[in-house]
């Protein structure tokens, strides 16, 4: 279908929902460089305009990548609840912005609503909502999700302990894991990037975090981020596997440019919640056992956008990770680097549309808020990124020694940077975490949440062991 | 006299275990301030590092000294904002490069080996890629000591390696046209990781089977972090080595040739967690 719209005298015409959709985006590089974006500021809000006044309806009977060549489409397409949409199906994209920054949404609104929303009703939205709206209306979802701990609670803010290391070395990966934890760092999750896939070197590194975990009876779940398949080999063989991890994205070339597809996800999951490794909650066990990663550009970078904008294909990959109900998901925004995000204001803005989309669409959502050193960025923007996420409800970041990561080589947030966002917002980690860093002596007991001075006496004999 | 600092915290001792930015201290929850200048110097050199340009003629002597000739390419990225954003263009050779490829390649007439399963001839076991990708210190630093640890195994093996193609501004996938021309069983590619804090030299492997344009990163194996304080030139030259035969034997690479090495071969460094008794 052809949109038009006409804007200061001129008269602009869109000849498809994707096209409508890739010039309506607010400006950013990988959109320049796919050659999709606007090629003017008033075409930008000329499309914007068209876009205001679409049905919502009309995102069911028109697809921005083919059913037929597309599983990720299929999988958007089949599983869409038509009676949870009901609630909006009279509305515009224009009008859901309006009907979300109301005062008739609310969390549990929001969280009946998920399932009838697609991911390109989201995206349009984001693209006609400004930084303040995108973070006012994130801020009424709520997404709790359970394995081994309760993530996502209003009032919580966690953080993935990243202890990454050139080589894997053991006590170098220890040294980070201990600085994390008595800067109580870890409730979502200590997770480690590994310096290759080697999978004997993986099935070490899963024994290694689980030997810390049991020692200490700390209450969060470990995780190797290495390829799905390796994670599957690694469960076949015996390892302890809390949460399977993969990086996703929004269409079925990109994903099969990372190796996996839809079945791969779903016999992997399937495996991990064979080993039960969750906790025993009053009503059940812990059963969010997948781990995803996207980032804005992923698809473009494998050549696999189809014409599509590179912030609608993201709100797509969120399709695919809702579909097997994660624990964690993260967008890695500034990670990919300049050609898609060019410079700090452009990672901020996607920062926040990646948040906001998620959890519209019902994931728990956090955000590795990041940049490389060949970005226009630095840690002031990082600082504003940060801030915004954290007043938006952002269920997780990430926590690294001194914001350097040293084994992939960008800057994300350190464990300073967390504290400071829960010092700022009075935000608190997990419920079970934050009882553990009191019991441990990590924090002090009762009152507000402040770190203790001094070694606490659990870790003493450890460094006892290599003074 | 010199006045006080925040101090840092009492684990400092696990310095010794990592280059990670541990211990730092706080003051109330924030980084102190020497910690938080220490981060902008170390921020500033490596944004520094992204802009260097490479010394070509250097890197071209080193391989000399290896018995392996060079050939300098350029891709379609003219200059190095060009590069930044256009990551198409790095990803492909200009038209002059394209032709001297071609020529170079014709030149060397070498007899055919055997054939891909999609019916192209095999000329040569392995084609080698340097590309300065986001680090030129990267490539003069770690690409000929790591050459140096696995070049002469593989040569007494018997395999045939085409002369070393030597890119500006390239990125990995540059690296399937140029083994593609050559007409080589794998392509290896030395680039430039992008610089980090800590890390301005740090060197990338990637190495595809039966190599050409238009693959993606399913298709590649990857050995990242090369560099001394890193992975260790000549550990990742034993392991680069183990994994570039098994591709050869197995005529595969990507994420369906799995790293079997086992784990205490496979990385220097201690096995065990010292937070752990056992």
């Amino acid at each position: 279908m052809t949109f038009r719209a006409t804007l200061g005298g001129e008269r602009y015409r869109f000849a498809d929902l994707r096209t409508l959709l890739a010039r309506a985006t607010p400006p950013r590089s990988g959109d320049t460089l796919a050659g999709v974006a606007a090629a003017s500021a008033q075409e930008r809000v000329a499309a914007q305009l068209a876009l205001a006044d679409l049905p919502l309806r009309h995102f069911l009977d028109e697809a921005v990548v083919p059913y037929e060549a597309d599983e990720v489409t299929r999988l958007i397409v089949d599983t869409h609840d038509a009676a949870a949409f009901s609630r909006v199906s009279h509305l515009t994209v224009g009008g859901l912005r309006d009907w979300l920054l109301s005062d008739a949404a609310d969390a549990a609104t929001l969280a009946a609503l998920a399932p009838g929303l697609t991911p390109e009703m989201v995206a349009a939205t984001s693209k006609l909502m400004r930084n303040q709206d995108l973070v006012l209306a994130a801020r009424k979802c709520r997404v709790v999700t359970r394995l081994r701990n309760t993530l996502g609670l209003a009032g919580r803010l966690s953080t993935r302990l990243q202890p990454n290391h050139p080589t894997d070395d053991a006590a170098g990966i220890a040294a980070s894991v201990l600085d994390g934890l008595l800067y109580a760092s870890g409730d979502a999750v200590i997770g480690i990037n590994p310096a290759t896939d080697n999978l004997p070197q993986v099935m070490r590194l899963l024994d290694m975090l689980d030997a810390i975990i049991t020692q200490y009876g700390i209450p969060t779940q470990s995780c190797v981020l290495t390829h799905v398949t390796n994670t599957l080999a690694a469960i076949e063989r015996g390892a302890p596997v809390d949460l399977v991890f993969q990086s996703i994205g929004g269409t079925e070339a990109t994903n099969r440019s990372f190796g996996v597809a839809l079945s791969t996800l779903a016999e992997a999951r399937e495996a991990a919640l064979s080993l039960r490794r969750g906790a025993r909650f009053a009503d059940g066990i812990g059963d969010n056992v997948m781990y995803f990663e996207t980032g804005q550009g992923s698809a473009l970078s494998a050549g696999a956008h189809h014409g599509c904008d590179q912030q609608t294909l993201e709100a797509r990959a969120y399709a695919v990770a809702r579909h097997f109900k994660p624990l964690l998901v993260n967008t890695v925004v500034g990670f990919i680097g300049p050609e898609y995000l060019y410079n700090g204001k452009q990672i901020l803005r996607a920062g926040l549309e990646d948040h906001f989309c998620a959890k519209l669409l019902g994931l728990p959502m956090g955000c590795d808020v990041c940049y490389t050193n060949h970005a226009e960025a630095d840690q002031d923007d990082m600082d504003v990124l940060l801030t915004l996420l954290g007043a938006a409800g952002c269920n997780f970041v990430m926590g690294i020694p001194g914001a350097d990561d040293v084994m992939l080589n960008y800057q994300t947030t350190s464990f300073h940077d967390a504290l400071y966002l829960r010092e700022l917002l009075g935000l608190r980690p997990a419920p079970e975490f934050e009882a553990w860093l009191a019991a441990s002596g990590i924090t002090r007991e009762g009152g507000a949440f402040r770190l203790a001075d001094g070694l606490p006496a659990p870790f003493r004999p450890a460094l006892g062991r290599v003074a | 006299m010199k006045p006080a600092r925040t101090p840092p915290d009492p684990w400092v001792t696990l310095r010794r275990f990592t280059a990670a930015r541990i211990a730092l201290g706080r003051t109330g929850v924030s980084l102190p301030t020497h910690a938080q200048l220490a981060f902008q110097a170390a921020h500033a050199a490596a944004r520094d590092a992204v802009h260097a340009t490479t010394d070509w003629g250097a890197l071209a002597r080193a391989l000399d000294d290896l018995g392996l000739t060079s050939l300098r390419l350029t891709s379609a990225a003219a200059t190095r904002s060009v590069y930044l954003q256009r990551p198409d263009l790095g990803r492909r050779l200009d038209a002059p490069s394209r032709e001297r490829l071609a020529g170079h390649a014709a030149a060397l007439n070498a007899a055919p080996l055997e054939q891909l399963a999609d019916g192209r001839p095999v000329r040569h076991d392995l084609a080698i890629v340097i590309a300065d990708g986001l680090s030129a210190f990267a490539i003069e630093r770690q690409a000929a000591p790591l050459l140096a640890h696995c070049v002469p195994a593989l040569r007494e093996a018997g395999w045939r390696i085409a002369p070393v193609a030597l890119v500006e501004q390239g990125r990995v996938a540059i690296g399937d046209e140029i083994g593609a021309a050559f007409e080589a069983a794998i392509v290896l590619v030395l680039i430039g990781e992008r610089p980090g804090l800590s890390s301005p030299d740090s060197l990338g492997l990637y190495f595809t089977h039966a190599p050409r344009a238009g693959l993606t990163d399913a298709a590649r194996n990857c050995i990242s972090n090369v560099r001394p304080e890193g992975f260790a030139p000549a550990l990742a030259a034993r392991r680069l080595d183990a994994l570039l035969r098994e591709s050869r034997r197995r005529r595969l690479s990507g994420v369906a040739l799995k790293d079997e090495t086992p784990a205490d071969a496979a990385l220097g460094g201690t096995a065990h967690s010292f937070l752990t008794s056992d």
